[in-house]
């Protein structure tokens, strides 16, 4: 492998991986404080499973430059996290948690059915394996965004809040990582373009069957995955905690 | 000299391993258990994760490490693939209806959905009073291969092993 396509696909698998570790904490945020049991055991496993995604990402960087995932998760500060800042974002009330999850988890699914035709074997098997857990977390939000946007009137005032919140931040989900065009190019990667069509068409559909309305202004569009709202320092400050009072715990 | 097992007796074994949250069926039935390859004195067993995030996983790799050790071999390596990504497919119709015995609704056969969303997946059987008339309460359940159902005809609740 080339050397600059080694570099890209070391930065691709960290963002992917990133995602999944920050939006993991926060829905792991609801444990013991959702709505309704049932809905703290699925949000709990939703998080368990993007923990899991998190280490089979990791897992592929490592295999090209030998990292250590707990220290990528654990040790680095905001600024070398390469996560988008919709995930970021503080949990708020449950419409806010549930549309921003319905939102990146069919980008993930939309990328992954894609990612399974990869060219870089080991990436198109993580893909083929994350897609079939995938699948559940979709089934679960879109039914939650229906839900909600068809609820209550104030149910749907929530949901339309979160949705003119969070469209602007879910477009950086598609803006490329460094190098990424000749992942692309080896046909090692989807093209995030042809990704955020399918997504726009599904998303505005579901959402306005739900009876919500796009944002005329979409707002605030983060671009470079190097950049963070101050609510990245506090989750991290939060997250790893425990791991850097004492480095050597093995068991926690 | 003692004599080594031969790859049979491995797998024999190994499918002494119950699963750590699902004790009814074993690691080799469950679809863990992909190879078994001795060379010399050495037994390198291959296994494939069940969900990517699952915490019992830590746990079925030691003790496939333990238990091929135990049997005499002076280097044991346990390897994890990817590919063919595990399937529900692979546990055998005898643990199927062992699971069902158990209460918890074994995995459908699985059939390769191209669409995002299936909201009305066919119904699932009761373990209990073998009704039909089942509702799913929750798509995740107390570990992330189950979901959550009620039946309708006899009310008791239950769960099923998610069709991967």
């Amino acid at each position: 492998m080339k050397s600059e396509v080694r570099e890209a696909l070391i930065a691709k698998l960290t963002a992917l991986a990133d995602d999944e570790v920050i939006l993991a904490h926060r829905a792991s945020e609801w444990t013991g404080h959702a709505p309704i049991l049932e809905e703290d055991i699925a949000l709990a496993n939703i998080a368990q499973d993007e923990l899991g995604h998190a280490t089979l990402w990791y897992g592929l960087r490592q295999q090209l430059d030998g990292c250590d995932s707990d220290q990528l998760a654990f040790f680095r500060e905001a600024g070398e996290y390469r996560n988008t800042e919709l995930v970021e974002l503080p949990k708020g009330d449950w419409a806010f948690t549930m549309l921003r999850q319905f939102l990146f988890d069919l980008y993930e699914t939309l990328w992954l059915q894609s990612a399974k035709n990869s060219s870089y074997q080991p990436l198109a098997d993580a893909a083929n394996k994350v897609l079939r857990e995938e699948r559940f977390h979709l089934q679960h939000t879109y039914a939650w965004v229906e839900r909600l946007g068809l609820g209550t009137e104030e149910s749907n005032q929530r949901m339309q809040h979160a949705l003119d919140m969070q469209w602007g931040y879910a477009q950086q989900l598609f803006v490329p990582t460094p190098g990424e065009d000749l992942l692309v190019a080896e046909g090692m990667v989807p093209d995030l373009g042809a990704i955020k069509t399918q997504w726009l068409e599904y998303s505005t559909k579901h959402l306005q069957n739900a009876g919500l309305k796009l944002p005329i202004n979409p707002g605030y569009q983060p671009t470079s995955r190097a950049c963070h709202t101050e609510h990245l320092w506090s989750i991290l400050a939060e997250m790893q905690s425990t791991a850097r009072w004492d480095t050597e715990a093995k068991v926690w | 000299m003692t004599t080594l097992p031969t790859t049979e007796q491995v797998w024999a074994a190994l499918a002494q391993i119950p699963d750590p949250e699902i004790p009814v069926i074993n690691v080799v039935e469950m679809g863990i258990v992909r190879g078994v390859v001795i060379e010399g004195n050495k037994a390198t067993v291959t296994m494939t994760p069940t969900f990517s995030g699952c915490p019992a996983l830590h746990l079925i790799r030691e003790q496939l490490e333990q238990t091929t050790r135990s049997l005499g071999f002076d280097q044991v390596e346990v390897k994890t693939v990817l590919s063919p990504a595990w399937t529900t497919d692979w546990i055998p119709v005898n643990a199927k209806e062992r699971l069902r015995q158990y209460g918890i609704a074994p995995p459908k056969p699985k059939s390769e959905q191209d669409s995002l969303i299936q909201l009305e997946p066919s119904p699932t059987r009761c373990p209990r009073c073998g009704s039909l008339n089942t509702s799913v309460k929750n798509t995740f359940g107390p570990t992330l291969c189950k979901a959550i159902h009620v039946c309708n005809n006899c009310q008791e609740p239950f769960e099923s092993f998610k069709t991967v």
